[in-house]
C-alpha cells in the first residue's frame, strides 16, 4: 500500500460516552446507534470503529475532509453496503442483513450527494413515489380502478402537496422534476425522503450548489422540519456556516475514523480537527 | 388548494381505437359505397389487433420498465400453443356442445395464464441482469421456448389429454405435433374479439401506468438506487411489469394462433420479437399511443406496397429509416409540437405522453 494510505496513529479526543450531546433525550431510546461499525473494500478499510448515537429530534453533523468516508457511512446506515464489522441499530432494532428497502421501512430516509430524482416525472409524482409505502392500494385495484384507488390517489395528492408546501413548492407540482433549478431539486429530494415518514433523515450535502441566501433558507427549513416532524437529522456538509449554525452535535471523520465528537464550539477549538483540515504546523 | 385532476388523459387513445374500429366495421359491412375493404386488408385485421397488443405489452417492458427484452415472441408462442391446445381439446372432447365463445375465451385466458407462468419462470433468472445482458438472455430464452415447443406432442383420445416429449406415437388425434405444429385448427378469432383484446390491453397497461404500481415501476427505471432508498421493492415491481407484459403477449398469441388453420413454432422466431420491437421504437419508447399507431401502420404497409412487386421490402425499409430520421430530427420535432400547441388550450408541455 502506498505511503499516502498508511493511517497515522490518531490521538482520540475523549468523546461523550452516550450520544453526541449526552444531555439530550438520554431517557428515551436513541433513533440511531452504531457499534464499532466498519467496512473493508478488498484490502482497504474505508470506515472502522464508527460509534455514534443520535437521540430523537437531534440535528447532528458529520464532517471531514474529502475522502474521509462520510458518504460511505451513509451507505452503511442505509444498507447500500453491508457492513463487514459492527452493527447498526435503528430505533433499537438491529439491521444486520437488511436491505435498503427494509431499512427505509424501519425509519431511515436519505438524500444523495449527486441528486437522484426521477427526472422524467412530475414533482408531485416524485413525492408520491416517496409516499409509496405510506398511502397504498393494491396493483389490482389500480388496474380495475376500484374505490380504494381513487381514495388512495386523492390522499396521496393531498399529502404530496402538504409536504411540498414545507418548501413552498406546491406551485411547482406539475413541473418536470429534472427541469427544476438545482436548489429546488435538492429541496425536492428532501421532501421525497420526508414522504417515507422517517424517524431519521440523512442529508448528504444538502447545501451543495446553493448560494448563501438559499443556504440560510435551508438552515431554517431543516430546523423547521425537525420541529414539525419530530425527527432526528444527520447531515454531511462542507459549508461550515451551516454545520456550525444548526448542528447540535458534530462528529468529525478522517481516514474512516472518528477523530472528534462534540458541540460546534468544542469542534472548532479541537487541535486534532484543525490538524485534519489544515495540516500540522511545522515545528521550530 | 389546487383541484385534483383525475387521470383521464388516455381518453384520446381509447377514443381513437374505438373510432377506427367503428370505421372498419362500417367498411366491412359494405353499406357505404366507395368505402370498402380489399380482401387482403380484411385478412390483416386480426393480425393488426395481435400486433397492437404485442407492441403495447412489449412497451410495458421496454418503455415503462426499461428492460430491453428480445424474447417477446417466445411468450407469444407459449400463449398461441396453450390457447390452441385448450380450444382444440374442448372441440374434440366435447364435440356435441356448441361452445365457440366459451372456447375462445378459455383459449385467451389459458394463453395469458401460461405465458404469465413462463414470464415468472424466465423472469426469476433474467431479472437478476440488467441492460445488454438482459437483452441477450431474453433473446436466448425466446429461442429456447421455440425449440421446446418443437419437441412437444399433445393428443386427445376421447376425453384424455396425452402429452409426450420427443415422441409422436400418441393415441388418438394429435393436436400439437412437434415441429409440424398445430394443424386443423378451428378458426375462432374474429376482428371484434381482436378489438376487445386491444381495449383490454390498453386499459390494463394505461391504468397500471397511472397508478401507484406504475409509478414504482417507472421510478425503478429512472433511478434504481433512489427507488430503493424510498422503500420500493425493486424485484417485485420489475417482476410485475415483466409478467403482465408476458401474459398480455400470451393472449395476443392465443388470438393469433386461432386465426390460422395451422401454425408452427417457426412462426415465432427471433424476427417476430424484433418486428414488435421496431413497432415500439418507432412509436416512441414509453409511448403507448405511438405503439398502437406504429403497429397498425407497419402491419398494413407491406400490403399497401404490393404494387411495387419485388421492391416491396426495400421500400418498407426506406420508409422505416425515413420515419426514424424524421422523428429524431429536432426541427421536425419542434414543428410538430408547435402544431400540437396550436390545438391545445393550455401550453404546458410536461412530457405527459400516455
Amino acid at each position: 500500500m502506498s505511503q499516502k494510505f498508511k493511517r497515522q496513529p490518531v490521538k482520540m479526543v475523549p468523546a461523550p460516552s452516550y450520544g453526541i450531546l449526552p444531555e439530550r433525550d438520554v431517557t428515551s431510546r436513541p433513533v440511531l446507534e452504531t457499534r464499532n461499525l466498519g467496512i473493508d473494500f478488498g484490502g482497504l478499510r474505508a470506515v472502522e470503529d464508527f460509534n455514534l448515537v443520535i437521540g430523537k429530534t437531534e440535528i447532528a453533523g458529520l464532517i471531514g475532509p474529502n475522502g474521509a468516508g462520510k458518504t460511505t457511512v451513509f451507505n452503511l446506515l442505509t444498507k447500500v453496503y453491508q457492513p463487514t464489522m459492527g452493527t447498526v441499530l435503528i430505533n433499537g432494532r438491529d439491521t444486520a442483513g437488511m436491505t435498503t428497502v427494509q431499512a427505509n421501512k424501519l425509519g431511515i430516509a436519505r438524500t444523495f450527494q449527486n441528486i437522484r430524482l426521477f427526472g422524467n416525472m412530475s414533482v408531485e409524482d416524485n413525492v408520491r413515489i416517496g409516499l409509496h409505502n405510506q398511502i397504498g392500494y393494491s396493483t389490482a385495484s389500480g388496474i380495475l380502478r376500484l374505490p380504494s384507488f381513487w381514495k388512495g390517489e386523492r390522499d396521496q395528492h393531498e399529502r404530496a402537496l402538504e409536504l411540498l408546501s414545507i418548501f413552498d413548492m406546491q406551485d411547482l407540482s406539475n413541473h418536470q422534476a429534472g427541469s427544476l433549478p438545482y436548489g429546488a431539486q435538492r429541496r425536492l429530494e428532501i421532501v421525497r425522503a420526508l414522504a417515507t415518514n422517517p424517524s431519521l433523515l440523512l442529508l448528504d450535502e444538502p447545501a451543495a450548489g446553493m448560494n448563501p441566501h438559499e443556504t440560510e433558507e435551508l438552515m431554517e427549513n431543516i430546523a423547521k422540519i425537525r420541529d414539525k416532524f419530530k425527527i432526528a437529522i444527520l447531515l454531511i456538509e462542507h459549508d461550515m456556516n451551516l454545520v456550525m449554525g444548526i448542528c447540535e452535535g458534530i462528529c468529525v471523520l478522517n481516514y474512516g475514523r472518528i477523530i472528534a465528537k462534540g458541540t460546534a464550539e468544542e469542534i472548532q477549538n479541537n487541535p486534532v480537527v484543525i490538524e485534519a483540515y489544515l495540516g500540522k504546523q511545522k515545528e521550530g | 388548494m389546487m383541484k385534483y385532476k383525475k387521470p383521464s388523459r388516455n381518453f384520446i387513445t381509447y377514443a381513437g381505437v374505438i373510432l377506427v374500429f367503428l370505421l372498419c366495421e362500417l367498411a366491412l359491412s359494405g353499406a357505404v359505397p366507395f368505402f370498402k375493404m380489399t380482401r387482403s386488408l380484411k385478412g390483416q385485421l386480426v393480425p393488426i389487433c395481435v400486433y397492437i397488443v404485442m407492441a403495447v405489452s412489449l412497451n410495458l417492458t421496454v418503455g415503462i420498465s426499461g428492460e430491453l427484452s428480445l424474447g417477446h415472441a417466445g411468450f407469444m408462442s407459449v400463449g398461441a400453443f396453450s390457447g390452441i391446445l385448450v380450444s382444440q381439446y374442448l372441440l374434440f372432447a366435447f364435440p356435441d356442445a356448441n361452445l365457440e365463445v366459451l372456447r375462445l375465451i378459455l383459449a385467451l385466458v389459458a394463453g395469458g395464464l401460461f405465458a404469465g407462468i413462463a414470464g415468472v419462470l424466465i423472469g426469476i433468472p433474467v431479472l437478476r441482469l440488467r441492460g445488454d445482458y438482459l437483452a441477450i438472455v431474453t433473446l436466448a430464452f425466446g429461442e429456447i421456448i421455440r425449440n421446446l415447443i418443437n419437441c412437444i406432442y399433445f393428443s386427445v383420445d376421447g376425453r384424455d389429454l396425452n402429452f409426450a416429449f420427443l415422441n409422436p406415437n400418441l393415441p388418438g388425434k394429435l393436436l400439437i405435433n412437434g415441429p409440424m405444429g398445430a394443424t386443423g385448427i378451428k378458426k375462432l378469432a374474429t376482428f371484434e374479439v381482436g378489438f376487445l383484446l386491444v381495449m383490454f390491453t390498453l386499459i390494463v397497461v394505461l391504468n397500471l401506468i397511472n397508478s401507484r404500481s406504475g409509478r414504482a415501476i417507472m421510478a425503478i427505471r429512472d433511478n434504481r438506487i433512489a427507488a430503493e432508498s424510498v422503500g420500493i421493492n425493486v424485484t417485485k415491481y420489475r417482476m410485475l411489469a415483466f409478467v403482465i407484459s408476458a401474459a398480455l403477449a400470451g393472449m395476443a398469441g392465443a388470438l393469433y394462433g386461432l386465426n390460422f388453420s395451422q401454425i408452427q413454432a417457426v412462426k415465432f422466431k427471433f424476427d417476430t420479437s424484433i418486428l414488435v420491437l421496431v413497432f415500439v421504437v418507432l412509436g416512441g419508447i414509453g409511448n403507448i399511443r405511438g405503439s398502437v399507431i406504429a403497429a397498425t401502420v407497419l402491419t398494413v404497409l407491406p400490403e399497401m406496397l404490393r404494387q411495387f412487386g419485388d421492391y416491396r421490402m426495400l421500400i418498407y425499409a426506406i420508409v422505416l429509416i425515413l420515419v426514424m430520421l424524421a422523428s429524431n430530427n429536432p426541427m421536425i420535432k419542434s414543428m410538430l409540437s408547435s402544431i400540437i400547441d396550436v390545438f391545445k388550450r393550455n401550453p404546458d408541455k410536461e412530457g405527459k405522453d400516455a
